[in-house]
């Protein structure tokens, strides 16, 4: 679950993590009267939308005068803001974020993860702030300093040397950078998160630290125990589909292509994809129904399906162990009969009782083509797409 | 043989009273698995489907003799059932439970290094050895003992590869779920180093799926270490890049972890893979000769 980097700020502020001070506003006079609120002359509006690249897309304008701050937020808010990390559609920008400007001396980079290979949290600073971090870590990689944390004994001062120094910081800066160090590594921690990105982390110029940006993740598996930060939640940045799918404990996710699919368990939903593309199709969609594929489930994963209009094939793909073939086969045509499913669809039934869930497609009076196998199945939809 | 689990291990079932428990444990026995315990804290005493309930995995240890445990756990609560069946003398622990959150995880694998035991999952369908031991939740009747060892990251997709390593008379030896999440215990490499040393399996297969880079490391291992024909597949050619992809650990993150990088590790590695799951079972047929 993504925040927004106000929220993130909000967050930062309670543990003490220096962050320039700011307002979020959700109209272009509210724009204004936070610019005001703030002082000073010099002002940035930001596009709280969840996703990076809001730079070069025009979501992120410094602005001189109060004018030009309800001008940048007017220009923003209720429009859609594309980046190089969103889809065509982009993203709505309901909220603008406006900040007091900054004098940036140093532009740096610093973010934690849960590093899987390493099995532990991970801290990675690099002087190179303000830029690209996958670009960084392609050409020079030396520049990225890591660091990861047993989780036993806990972030040491050593580990937060070896980034400091790594980001040429000393004296007071150093003293600033590690109590930064130790409050993020509580935050992450304590609020379950995957990722926290601070890009640009800036030396201003009276030489304090300041967390210009801020990105986090929360982790999904954790989100049952961090009810304060599922509050923060913005349906608004997820793709609809995927959030009527969770809704209804369905895992979804939106593709380009045509031919949709459904499948018991994740990794063969994956494989389907991949079958279908094999044999010449496109697939429109990744959907797991799960272990419990029960009628009411495959009504409401063949309803999802159709809401995308460019589907014009389906291919069912059950593996059957625990869940019989023939319950499912009655799931089907009770799904395909309720929804009024007017696209061809292919069933491929594997495992138990598999022989009369086949008739029963076979039977029901319904345009349902049964699969012998895989490849048979994948043949058949995407034929039938065509 | 086989590795791991066998007719002589002890099963343990820890959350046994509740749902999910008590169905996968009762088609475990009636698959032939020997479940000696349950443990269901504060309902110890009970008898559960014919099988004594304790309060801690300690005392199914002490009293029953178990020494291989399968958890169906809650997510909040799975991470602490690991770590008691480690210090409860457990030697291999099997935990099926999704949804663990991953730092739970990552606390969870520095504890485990405390002692000496093997975890299996979490997130995944657990471990069979046909014929002999079922723990976990796939569905017994679709083996065969036989030849052939299994790994994989997925559940219904492992079972198309169980299904026709059956069918074409191969059968398997032990298939070993080792899920999907992205911290786990056993992985690629210690399920390959133990079928390389175990007499009956002649070939193994791998299922891997997108996220991480364990499959690259595996591959590696593989030129290095292992004898025996391989056959592996990659779920997630066409899975977009920063999405999860139902697993918590099928996740293209930063450009890594990509399936094309995968095939391209075991390819150079000499591993025979298939881009198609449904030619799993014929092309290991052909690898030992068939």
């Amino acid at each position: 679950m993504n925040l927004h980097e106000y929220q993130a700020k909000q967050l930062f502020a309670r543990f003490n993590i220096p962050v320039s001070s700011g307002e979020v506003a959700e109209s272009p006079k509210a724009a204004r009267s936070a610019a005001a609120s703030l002082g000073g002359s010099l002002w940035v509006v930001k596009a709280q939308v969840h996703a990076g690249g809001r730079g070069k897309a025009g979501g992120v304008k410094l602005a001189k005068s109060l004018d030009e701050v309800q001008a940048a937020a007017a220009a923003m808010l209720g429009q859609r803001l594309v980046t190089k990390q969103t889809d065509a559609a982009g993203l709505p920008i309901k909220q603008v974020f406006v900040e007091a400007g900054s004098d940036i001396q140093r532009e740096l980079y610093l973010s934690m993860v849960v590093d899987r290979a390493a099995e532990r949290v991970a801290f990675m600073a690099s002087e190179e702030g303000g830029m690209d971090i996958e670009e960084v870590a392609a050409t020079t990689p030396e520049k990225i300093f890591t660091v990861s944390v047993n989780p036993g004994a806990g972030l040491q001062p050593y580990q937060i040397r070896k980034l400091g120094f790594g980001l040429g910081l000393t004296g007071p800066q150093l003293k600033q950078f590690s109590s930064m160090c130790n409050n993020l590594y509580r935050l992450f921690t304590e609020s379950d998160l995957s990722l926290l990105e601070i890009n640009p982390l800036i030396v201003d110029g009276a030489g304090n630290l300041l967390a210009l940006d801020a990105k986090i993740n929360v982790e999904d598996n954790a989100l049952f125990r961090q009810s304060a930060l599922v509050a923060m939640r913005d349906p608004s940045q997820e793709d609809e589909m995927e959030s009527r799918a969770a809704a209804h404990d369905l895992n979804y996710v939106s593709l380009d292509g045509n031919i949709a699919c459904m499948v018991n368990g994740a990794g063969l939903a994956m494989a389907t994809m991949d079958l279908i593309q094999l044999h010449g199709g496109t697939p429109a969609n990744f959907l797991d129904v799960g272990g419990g594929a029960t009628p009411e489930r495959v009504s409401e994963a063949f309803k999802l399906i159709l809401s995308n209009s460019s589907v014009t094939a389906i291919l069912v793909n059950i593996f059957g162990g625990i869940v019989r073939c023939d319950l499912i086969a009655e799931g089907i045509i009770q799904a395909v009969r309720e929804v009024n499913v007017d696209v061809p669809v292919v069933a491929r039934l594997e495992g138990t009782n598999v022989e009369k869930g086949k008739a029963l497609l076979a039977e029901s009076g319904l345009a349902i083509l049964t699969a012998d196998d895989l490849t048979d199945a994948a043949k058949k939809v995407v034929a039938a797409a065509a | 043989m086989s590795i791991l689990v066998n007719k002589d291990s002890r099963i343990v079932c820890q959350g046994i009273t509740g749902r999910q428990g008590s169905f996968h444990t009762e088609q475990c026995i009636e698959y032939g698995t020997q479940v000696v315990a349950g443990v269901t804290p504060g309902r110890g005493g009970e008898e559960h489907l014919g099988v004594p309930v304790y309060d801690s995995t300690h005392e199914a240890v002490r009293e029953a003799g178990a020494d291989v445990s399968m958890i169906y756990v809650p997510a909040a609560f799975a991470a602490d059932a690991i770590l008691e069946a480690a210090d409860a003398g457990i030697k291999v622990i099997v935990c099926i439970t999704e949804g663990i959150p991953v730092l739970d995880m990552v606390r969870v694998k520095a504890g485990l290094a405390d002692y000496d035991c093997r975890l299996i999952g979490p997130n995944c369908p657990g471990i069979i050895t046909p014929g002999e031991a079922k723990i976990g939740i796939m569905p017994g009747f679709i083996h065969k003992p036989g030849r052939v060892g299994i790994i994989s990251r997925s559940g219904t997709l492992t079972y198309e590869a169980v299904y026709q390593t059956t069918n074409n008379g191969l059968g398997q030896t032990t298939c070993v779920g080792i899920g999907g999440d992205p911290i786990r215990g056993m992985n690629f490499i210690d399920c390959l180093e133990l079928f390389e040393q175990d007499s009956a399996t002649d070939g193994i297969i791998m299922v891997g799926e997108i996220g991480g880079s364990d499959e690259e490391a595996a591959a590696r291992y593989i030129q290095v270490n292992v004898s025996k024909p391989v056959v592996s597949y990659i779920a997630g050619v066409t899975a977009p890049a920063g999405k999860r992809m139902g697993h918590a650990g099928a996740i293209i993150s930063g450009g890594e972890g990509t399936a094309d990088a995968k095939f391209a590790a075991l390819e150079a590695a000499g591993v025979r893979t298939v881009r198609s799951p449904a030619e799993l079972g014929s092309a290991m047929l052909d690898q030992l000769g068939g």
